[in-house]
């Protein structure tokens, strides 16, 4: 299991703004009547994505109220994902994956430049508060190891240079293009592709 | 090596788009009408003679599954669920279906719905797809548009709607009754089986729950017959499967390929060989984190499929196939993979909470060579103590990776870590903790 502690600064309130509880009773409707609760891990990554990334306590009880469940229960699920983030990680959000497929190619070098660009350890914010970093359980694209998610996107077929360019970029305040960095088409054998042929050469 | 007319997933490089009107030319969606007016049963029979097995890692039969919904629609609604929880390592497969194929998945949703007496369908997707999970419902709403989806869905007469959930960073959610708790809106902690979610799952209502690729091959099994299906392959391990290969070869890719089809081919042909070259290769692992590694000697011969895996002590699970070379420390690869599922156990059961942490901080000493003689065969009686202790398969799945370690690898282990036990003679010492150790009799 990990670990999982809530911020020590949390704000008072929480709100859902106009677009929020807009999305949020559209996910609410996607489940039968009285099963409401069903919606709250969607309504939490809503509250993520406003509150720059992360999601205070004010906003389980905020969700708990609107789901009309006790906070206890918006809290362990909080608490059991770990994708939902319980203290500030800034506004660019780099999760590495470490897991062994990625490891045997390289992964401790995007590690490295993580620490060399953003901080020296994980969940630590850049100089600028915009960035952090930690590294993550495997993200399911095995066949573009190594690779990273920033934020929702996937950038796939990294080396270290091209995750320190990637992160000069995202430090600098632009968004990368996601996808894969070796140029290579989705998840076809490099220059070595021996099957439907027909329809790539189409 | 599979003819390019039989691959079920032409799309799986993404060449022609993933709209409805590409995919109708690709064949979906042509004439589901026709393939349900032949009836629930003919269905439920014509997947039963397939030999489909599921393909999210255990391989039960889909046909066998499906039969037991309940015949009649009681005063609970019946639900069918998808599992598109990908998060084995090792394994990718599902998010190429969900970004290029989501077509012959939402029609196989169709098509499932109607054979087990669906109206709602709930695809589950791991967090962490987030991108692939939009533009699997851009493709839902597009099917909405064409009139696929809703009322008399395809002209079927049937009435479904799909909706999509989105999971959050938890491995444990992809086993079927941990990934209902989700989706019901609570921690994913497995429930205990029977009763099995054929007949109480989400909400307490019947639900069958089937891995996305499973789904997704359904309705071309339909549409050109069992036979063609189960004559791929070999007996009980029929059809085709994308095999995800990745790790230290030159290539790493997925690649649909015809059940049974040697480890080697998939490995020289498709992926480009192992780096260094086949002498280089140190081991394989065939089927996802959770499955025994197999060493180089048997894998010359073995043969990709559930029942060749299990007689080599291991299992086809996912087909993630992870290829690890000699430039790495094994001890190091399974070091990590223990982390992972220490990391990733629910913490319900003690023996795996406890245990997958215990054999996490044994081998990373073991990596280093600071364990003592004795801690190799305790390292294997914590994995026993897991593996059948736990309510879920996770006690198996973290444990097995470590005993096929100890099985193929105990002499590199025991070369690296020859210190002496730390605890020399009996003692009676009553504040020990690890009071059985002084029970051995080396000890």
């Amino acid at each position: 299991m990990s670990l999982r502690r809530p911020a020590k600064d949390q704000p008072e309130s929480f709100e859902f703004n106009a677009s929020s509880l807009e999305a949020a009773n559209v996910i609410v409707a996607k489940y039968p009547e009285g099963k409401q609760q069903s919606a709250v891990m969607a309504l939490l990554y809503i509250a993520q994505k406003q509150n720059n990334n992360w999601i205070p306590l004010a906003a389980m009880k905020y969700i708990a109220k609107f789901l009309d469940m006790p906070y206890i229960k918006v809290y362990e699920v909080a608490t059991f994902y770990t994708m939902y983030n319980l203290a500030p990680v800034g506004k660019y959000f780099v999760q590495v994956c470490t897991t062994t497929p990625c490891m045997i190619r390289g992964a401790n070098k995007l590690v490295e430049a993580c620490k060399e660009r953003i901080s020296e350890n994980e969940f630590e914010l850049s100089h600028d508060k915009t960035c952090s970093w930690m590294e993550v359980e495997c993200l399911g694209a095995c066949v573009n190891a190594p690779m990273m998610q920033i934020n929702d996107d996937y950038y796939e077929d990294l080396d270290k240079q091209k995750t320190l360019d990637i992160l000069d970029k995202i430090l600098n305040g632009e968004t990368p293009k996601p996808g894969s960095y070796r140029g290579r088409v989705n998840n076809e054998p490099e220059n070595n592709r021996k099957t439907l042929m027909d329809l790539k050469n189409a | 090596m599979l003819k390019d007319q039989d691959r079920i997933f032409q799309n799986l490089y993404n060449d022609k788009g993933s709209d409805v009107s590409s995919s109708q030319e690709r064949g979906d969606w042509v004439n589901t009408k026709e393939i349900t007016n032949k009836g629930r049963d003919w269905i439920i029979n014509e997947i039963k003679e397939s030999q489909l097995r599921g393909r999210g890692g255990a391989g039960f039969p889909t046909g066998l599954k499906w039969s037991f919904a309940p015949k009649e629609v009681g005063s609970r609604p019946h639900y069918l669920v998808i599992n598109g929880d990908e998060s084995e390592p090792g394994t990718c497969k599902d998010r190429d279906i969900l970004r290029f194929e989501p077509h012959k998945l939402i029609e196989g949703c169709l098509i499932a719905s109607y054979a087990v007496q669906a109206h709602v369908c709930y695809i589950y997707i791991r967090g962490e797809y987030f991108v692939d999970g939009q533009k699997l419902q851009a493709a839902i709403d597009e099917a909405y548009e064409k009139k696929l989806l809703g009322k008399n869905a395809a002209g079927t007469g049937w009435d479904l709607d799909i909706y999509i959930h989105y999971g959050a960073g938890a491995y444990i959610c992809g086993e079927e009754t941990a990934l209902l708790e989700s989706l019901e809106g609570k921690k994913g902690q497995p429930r205990l089986k029977p009763p099995f979610p054929a007949l109480i799952g989400l909400y307490g209502c019947p639900t069958i729950i089937n891995n996305v690729e499973t789904i997704a091959v359904v309705p071309t099994i339909l549409r050109r017959g069992a036979k063609w299906f189960a004559s791929l392959g070999r007996e009980k391990n029929t059809g085709t499967k994308i095999f995800c290969i990745s790790g230290n070869v030159n290539n790493p890719c997925n690649v649909e390929e015809e059940m049974s089809i040697p480890l080697k081919e998939l490995i020289e042909v498709h992926a480009g060989g192992v780096i260094g070259g086949w002498e280089n290769l140190q081991a394989v692992i065939p089927g996802g984190s959770s499955m025994p590694l197999i060493p180089k000697e048997r894998c010359e011969t073995l043969k990709m499929d559930f029942d060749a895996c299990v007689e080599e002590k291991s299992g086809l699970g996912t087909a993630g196939i992870v290829v690890i070379n000699k430039d790495q420390d094994i001890i190091k690869c399974m070091a990590r993979i223990a982390r992972f599922y220490k990391h990733e156990s629910c913490g319900q059961c003690t023996p795996c909470r406890e245990g997958s942490g215990w054999m996490w901080r044994m081998l990373e000493r073991m990596a280093k060579g600071d364990a003592t003689k004795d801690e190799v065969d305790m390292l294997g009686d914590v994995t026993n103590q897991i593996a059948g202790h736990t309510i879920c398969a996770f006690g198996e799945g973290s444990s097995w990776p470590v005993q096929g370690l100890l099985r193929h690898f105990k002499k590199e282990i025991e070369k690296r870590n020859n210190l002496d036990p730390i605890v020399q003679k009996k003692k009676n010492i009553p504040y020990l903790v690890d009071q059985h150790l002084l029970d051995k009799k080396n000890a």
